[in-house]
């Protein structure tokens, strides 16, 4: 413990001397760092601020040092975390390199695998994309059909992508292709890297309800990847693909969490703001102040179990099933924040654009609207109860 | 704070899951309520749990008791509901034991707790007048009299009341609600017994003049007494509502895996695994509240009553999904009496109406947080 106390102090010093101030301000949206070949930053101090961070190793504070990583233990991962969020810091960078790719090749990549993808990630240098679904592969995502078929030492690659997150913005995709299409579904499907910039890679933007363009569709015609980007065995793609989504299933549990880093206004303070409140301080609506009770206890219970699954799972390292728990909670307090944020707000959260709306109740339209693909990103709702009904509960097929 | 239980934590709730699986299976309730069974719980079988220490878990040791903690009592309270068994724990070992240590001068503490600790007297909190938990429409009052207090009020719902040696009154006095000792053979005091769905005992108890000394009143604690006695019976009972509703699922999921319909197990239907998960993630967000606000007593948060409202409204939310999804599940023979699984509906209703129910909590849960 002492060891930690003393960790804990360098760490507030270190962070003290080396986090710019405008970095420990709530992040709007607009302002993460993801990183990439062709990085964007609003402000230097987001420069400055990745940088000194990843040259420590902290934004993968656990992997190990070889890797370009922190090599801290979870203990001092965990005091990193308090730290940051004692000072306010900002994550210095967001990126599905660290949440999920990162982890599964540290289990299933080859070394030369790691030496070549990890240091990247760690630096913010490399942006990834994740490459599942298809227009036929939803929750059905083992009846993939994107073809890789060997020629030498390179697969040469046919198939259609859809719902790549930030795929017009991605340097490299991890991609599930079929490399066995007279196996069963989930006996021929491989694991494979494909840098972006190959030819024969097209990601198109798809224009959702919300109006943002989060998702695309990524077309893949001819193209070739070296043999070596290959993870883990082929045709033993599937355990690897299931691994990856408990490690996004983890990192969605943190949704809720995303609106307090950019410092939105409280609910029950936005409930108050339209809608007054009595003497006592209570928002005057009953009927709103009791759901929103409700929102807020299971918040609070949520957050209770999220760190009691972690304890519990912190002896074997792995999320495990008990992620689709947390993906599943997660999500639908999300979307359930932000239905009591439009209940609270009525028309003022209603605009699409231009005179007459706030910044903060434009945003909060569309934050309602991107909020529906909570529950369908990463595995439906209903595919997250089938596997707790499975896996957790051995309820028969 | 730690939500995981350490060795000697899981030692103490394994004894008692053994213990009361043994000792008090649903079917010994079944017979204490077939029997009319005046107490309503075995008194030789509380004996035993205070041979096992479980009735001064939460005393002093110079008080007789091993000071084992709140944790650890609500994994005992979390056993004997899994099995539905009615015991003493709640009303004597953590309400009765807390309003003393937290409330009691030395010489109310001397006089009480070793009695408390070695299981010899049985204590019940006489709060409730109407038919819903509510503290702050006590009309029982207590007023000066020559050098003590007289007593005056009716109580309508005393959990364990009829049983008690010592009856802790809630009243209101000149200067706010307060906590009265008051043995249970004092003159003017007459209780009534109320035969309760779940098999259980309560009491309905009248004061009538009841003359008290003036060392009656417990006055440690200020005026938050009555708040920090209540949290810690939210928080134990929630505790206790945790192991019925792991019970109650637990039977529900093995029906669903036994029970066959057109020639196969129902529980491979995709309707009942969806509710199956739903009361999954039920029973793990109540777990978690609970042992949050257990630990929460022995650690001393500011943030226990929060707590306490928040494990006791979940409790009461999850008790009631899987109630009544148990009864859904089980079919036809879900209603017929001679299953235990009726039992569990039927407690859930009790226990959810005992120190404030979900809509109560939620509207306390709010105004602490400043809304």
């Amino acid at each position: 413990m002492a060891a930690l106390e003393s960790f804990r102090r360098e760490t507030r010093a270190w962070l003290e001397a080396n986090c710019p101030p405008l970095m420990r301000t709530p992040m709007p949206d607009d302002e993460v760092v993801w990183g990439g070949r062709n990085p964007v930053f609003k402000h230097p101090e987001q420069k400055v601020w990745l940088e000194r961070m990843a040259a420590r190793g902290w934004t993968a504070p656990g992997w190990s040092r070889a890797w370009g990583g922190g090599g801290l233990s979870p203990g001092e991962c965990d005091v990193l975390a308090e730290e940051m969020a004692a000072l306010g810091c900002r994550a210095p960078l967001y990126s599905f390199g660290l949440s999920m790719l990162g982890p599964v090749l540290l289990e299933y990549g080859t070394e030369a695998q790691r030496r070549e993808h990890l240091p990247p990630i760690v630096r913010g240098e490399i942006r990834w994309c994740q490459g599942y679904s298809e227009p036929g592969a939803g929750s059905d995502l083992a009846g993939l059909q994107t073809r890789a078929v060997r020629d030498g030492e390179t697969f040469v690659v046919n198939g259609h992508k859809i719902w790549t997150s930030y795929a017009h913005y991605a340097d490299w995709v991890f991609a599930l292709v079929r490399t066995d299409p007279r196996a069963k579904k989930h006996e021929g499907i491989s694991f494979l890297l494909i840098d972006m910039a190959s030819p024969g890679v097209r990601a198109q933007p798809i224009r959702l309800i919300s109006g943002y363009s989060v998702f695309c569709e990524t077309f893949l015609e001819d193209v070739r990847v070296p043999a070596g980007n290959l993870v883990g065995e082929p045709n033993r793609g599937w355990t690897i693909a299931k691994r990856l989504l408990e490690h996004e299933r983890k990192s969605q549990g943190s949704f809720s969490d995303r609106h307090k880093a950019r410092g939105e206004v409280p609910l029950p303070l936005l409930a108050k703001r339209h809608l007054g409140e009595t003497a006592e301080g209570r928002i005057a609506d009953p009927v709103l102040r009791d759901r929103i009770a409700a929102y807020a206890m299971r918040d609070h219970a949520f957050q209770l179990t999220r760190r009691r699954l972690a304890e519990e799972r912190a002896a074997t390292g792995s999320p495990g099933p008990a992620s689709a728990l947390i993906k599943l909670v997660a999500t639908e307090l999300n979307q359930t924040r932000l239905e009591l944020m439009l209940s609270s707000a009525g028309t003022a959260a209603l605009g699409w654009e231009g005179e007459g709306f706030g910044a903060d109740e434009l945003r909060l339209t569309r934050d309602w609207l991107r909020s529906k693909a909570n529950t369908i990103e990463g595995g439906t709702s209903e595919v997250q109860l089938n596997i707790i009904a499975k896996r957790v509960l051995g309820l028969p097929d | 704070m730690a939500l995981t239980l350490d060795a000697e934590a899981r030692l103490i709730r394994d004894q008692a899951v053994t213990f009361f699986e043994e000792r008090s299976p649903v079917r010994a309730l079944r017979a204490l309520r077939d029997a009319g069974d005046p107490d309503g719980f075995s008194r030789a079988l509380w004996r035993e749990m205070a041979e096992l220490g479980w009735a001064g878990f939460l005393v002093p040791e110079a008080h007789g008791g091993t000071e084992a903690g709140a944790l650890g009592l609500g994994l005992v309270l979390e056993a004997a509901g899994r099995t539905l068994a009615p015991t003493p724990l709640l009303s004597t070992a953590l309400i009765g034991a807390s309003a003393l240590v937290l409330g009691g001068n030395p010489a109310q503490r001397a006089a009480q707790l070793p009695a408390i600790a070695a299981g010899t007297r049985l204590v019940a909190l006489a709060l409730e007048e109407g038919t819903h938990h509510d503290p702050a429409r006590t009309g029982a009052t207590a007023r000066r009299s020559g050098n003590g207090w007289r007593l005056d009020g009716t109580k309508s719902f005393v959990p364990d009341g009829g049983a008690a040696d010592l009856i802790i009154a809630v009243v209101r006095t000149e200067d706010g609600l307060g906590l009265f000792l008051v043995p249970a053979d004092a003159p003017g005091v007459t209780r009534e017994r109320r035969r309760m769905v779940d098999g259980r005992n309560a009491a309905a108890i009248r004061f009538e003049g009841v003359s008290l000394p003036a060392g009656a009143r417990l006055e440690g604690g200020g005026p938050g007494l009555l708040d920090a006695v209540l949290d810690r019976a939210r928080i134990g009972q929630a505790a206790e509502m945790l192991g019925a509703t792991g019970a109650a699922f637990d039977r529900t999921l093995q029906y669903l895996k036994d029970r066959r319909q057109f020639g196969v197990p129902i529980g491979s239907f995709q309707a009942l695994k969806h509710r199956a998960a739903r009361m999954f993630e039920a029973m793990e967000l109540l777990r978690s509240t609970v042992l949050a606000a257990l630990e929460a007593i022995d650690e001393g948060s500011p943030d226990l009553p929060r707590l306490a409202s928040l494990a006791k409204a979940q409790a009461g939310e999850a008790f009631f999904l899987i109630g009544n999804e148990a009864i859904q599940m089980h079919g036809g023979i879900g209603m017929t009496d001679e299953h235990e699984i009726g039992f569990y509906l039927k407690r859930a209703r009790v226990a959810q109406a005992t120190f404030g129910d979900s809509a109560y909590h939620r509207d306390r849960y709010a105004a602490l947080s400043g809304f």
